[in-house]
């Protein structure tokens, strides 16, 4: 045992050592730092569970239990469950009796919807992105700024010719319809992405094992692919998350049966002319919450496990 | 797989599968006929079909000769022309025509939309309005995402107990739908019921409302959306951070190179081009920012954003092509501006 260990370090608060490793101190600061980043979608968590009188008391109400006396009595709610039952069902007239909201539809079509583009869009776009990469085309800077430029316009102008487009085809209100534009729309990014983890890679690798009688197919699935897991989970992650959430094109396209949970729920806390029902958008956008952060906690070790393949970069 | 040697090209009248030039001629010839002589709805398959074989045709001629860019590109390039570039062009002939949605007559007027959306004496100081806000905006929340975004990736970088679960809280205001946390951005700021107004009231004694000068209307929309954002950009910083490989820094400690030098030399060419991107999505995206300010001031305080003011015309207004050409005047600032960005981008890239 070296003389110099503190009891700090004995503890566990090593000091950091410079080569990508901290101790407990850093996760104290991260913490704090997370934890105040975090409050505001706290409070909505917190929101779907208050009942409906406290959601608008002044003082703010901010917890559901006091901390034993931590926090003072008047910042204090009961804690319910009801706001989530009223997600699915409840009346939609005052005083009339409860029925289904068609929630746990909307809820299908968003898995449904945003699953399938990300998913075709990953497929689609790495293969467009390896091509990109290592057998530039003639002109491959112009192709690649095309494919950007599909995403600097606003939604509002793409969208107007989508619609005319649609009803003469017969898809507005489909399946298929929303998932090919949003496969659209999540691919400029899908490309542009990664195409830069592509071009990190080192060709000598590639370049040995085609050598060693690997076939160009064999390169991209054994060799290069293996080796951007991080980057398609980031992408994946980045794809489901804007297309989970995306709201305009949801709004204009998708028929009552495609209807998506932010129209519904944009719908469902704006009715009846009471103004914001607060409890109910809270229960509403905290489960819809639980799918796509549940993604993201699984994919996060690949996203955050790097390239370990042990390539020399170039 | 053995390399063969690539097959000379078909002769144009030859029916083989990979003869993409007839492909094109039959294509074209069968689709002009069809539109001319059919209905719309079944012309519009016939002219798919057509467009479908003539891809093939590309495809197979591609994989005889070895062209593999164009294959791996064709799947990508076929659903952004489907779904973006032909809605963009539709759009594009739409702004040199007088339509409105809500009527059925359309009739052709050259550049006159451009030039009411630039010296009409209403329309136009509207627009320049809404243009020099977005500029604002664009430069305020970009500027606050790519800090915080790159702080918050520098807190992560370092491997430390209980990381995971600390970076999934980070994550979180990204996944968040707009329209709730929007609608709660405005129970934050309201000046009766919200906690912001009651912390400054308790600390002030006064009413404190954040969203009654411009000042205080941008300041409330850029914190919102920096807030929402950032955790995009250090995703992506973190993403390149990680990926350093760990031998460089541990020579770097045994020759004893300062902590800022080890960032410039080590750390910052593996997060270059991830920052770039960063910068690049986000400005793209800032320009087209409109739900937060629908929200938060329905454009009020002087707030209105082009891409707001956009969806005022073309939807509300049902003004369909005036829209169309002045999205067109944005599209073509965004694109020189993006080319000039790509310009120096990759001249430092080059250079460095």
């Amino acid at each position: 045992m070296a003389e110099h260990n503190s009891i700090w370090e004995t503890l566990g608060f090593r000091k950091a050592s410079g080569v990508g490793e901290a101790g407990w101190g850093r996760t104290l600061a991260v913490a704090i730092v997370s934890f105040i980043y975090f409050l505001p979608v706290l409070f909505i968590i917190f929101t779907a569970f208050k009942p409906q009188d406290a959601a608008l008391s002044v003082p703010p109400t901010l917890s559901p239990t006091s901390l034993f006396g931590l926090i003072p009595e008047q910042f204090v709610f009961t804690p319910t469950l009801e706001n989530f039952g009223s997600v699915f069902m409840r009346s939609m007239t005052a005083g009339g009796a409860p029925e289904p909201t068609g929630f746990d539809r909307y809820f299908f079509n968003s898995i449904v919807i945003a699953s399938s583009s990300v998913l075709l869009a990953l497929v689609i776009g790495t293969l467009a992105a390896f091509g990109f990469s290592r057998y530039p085309l003639k002109g491959n800077d112009t192709y690649l700024f095309i494919i950007l430029t599909t995403r600097m316009l606003p939604a509002i102008v793409v969208i107007i010719p989508v619609i005319l487009m649609f009803r003469v085809v017969g898809l507005s209100g489909s399946y298929t319809g929303i998932i090919l534009l949003y496969t659209a729309f999540n691919l400029a990014f899908t490309i542009w992405m990664m195409k830069s983890f592509f071009d990190e890679l080192s060709l000598d690798v590639e370049d040995a094992a085609r050598i060693d009688g690997s076939s160009d197919t064999g390169v991209f699935f054994k060799i290069a692919l293996p080796q951007v897991i991080a980057g398609l989970a980031a992408t994946f992650v980045f794809g489901l998350i804007l297309t989970w959430n995306e709201f305009l094109f949801a709004l204009l396209l998708s028929g009552p049966d495609t209807r998506t949970v932010p129209v519904a729920m944009n719908q469902a806390v704006s009715s009846g002319g009471r103004g914001t029902d607060w409890t109910l958008l809270a229960a509403i956008e905290t489960l819809f919450l639980i799918p796509v952060f549940l993604v993201t906690f699984f994919l996060q070790n690949h996203l955050l496990r790097g390239v370990t393949f042990g390539t020399v970069k170039r | 797989m053995s390399m063969t040697a690539t097959a000379a090209p078909p002769a144009l009248f030859s029916v083989t599968l990979d003869n993409w030039k007839l492909a094109i001629l039959v294509g074209l010839v069968v689709s002009v006929v069809a539109v001319l002589a059919l209905p719309a709805g079944i012309a519009f398959w016939i002219v798919g079909a057509m467009a479908a074989m003539i891809a093939a045709a590309f495809v197979v001629n591609a994989y005889r000769r070895k062209y593999y860019g164009g294959l791996l590109v064709a799947p990508a390039i076929a659903v952004l022309f489907v779904m973006n570039i032909f809605p963009l062009l539709w759009s594009l002939g739409l702004s040199f025509f007088a339509y409105q949605s809500n009527q059925q007559s359309i009739r052709f007027i050259g550049l006159n939309n451009y030039i009411k959306v630039l010296t009409n004496e209403i329309a136009a100081p509207a627009n320049w309005d809404a243009l020099i806000n977005t500029a604002m905006f664009v430069v305020l929340t970009v500027t606050a995402q790519m800090i915080v975004g790159f702080l918050l990736a520098m807190l992560f970088a370092k491997q430390f107990p209980l990381r995971k679960y600390l970076l999934i809280l980070v994550l979180t205001p990204m996944m968040l739908s707009v329209v709730a946390s929007g609608v709660f951005f405005t129970y934050y700021y309201d000046p009766t019921f919200g906690i912001l107004s009651y912390v400054v009231n308790s600390i002030t004694g006064g009413q404190f409302i954040l969203m009654s000068s411009k000042v205080g209307a941008v300041t409330g929309i850029v914190f919102a959306d920096a807030w929402m954002w950032s955790p995009f950009v250090m995703l992506l910083v973190l993403a390149g951070l990680v990926s350093v490989p760990k031998y460089l820094y541990e020579a770097a400690a045994i020759d004893r190179v300062s902590k800022w030098r080890q960032f410039w030399t080590i750390t910052f060419p593996y997060i270059r081009g991830l920052l770039m991107l960063a910068l690049l999505f986000r400005t793209i995206e800032a320009f087209k920012l409109a739900d937060l300010v629908i929200l938060l001031t329905k454009g009020g305080n002087d707030t209105m954003t082009i891409s707001y003011h956009l969806i005022r015309i073309a939807n509300e207004q049902n003004k369909t092509s005036e829209g169309a050409a002045l999205s067109y005047l944005m599209l073509f600032m965004v694109i020189v501006l993006t080319n000039l960005y790509l310009y120096i981008a990759n001249r430092r890239s080059q250079g460095a």
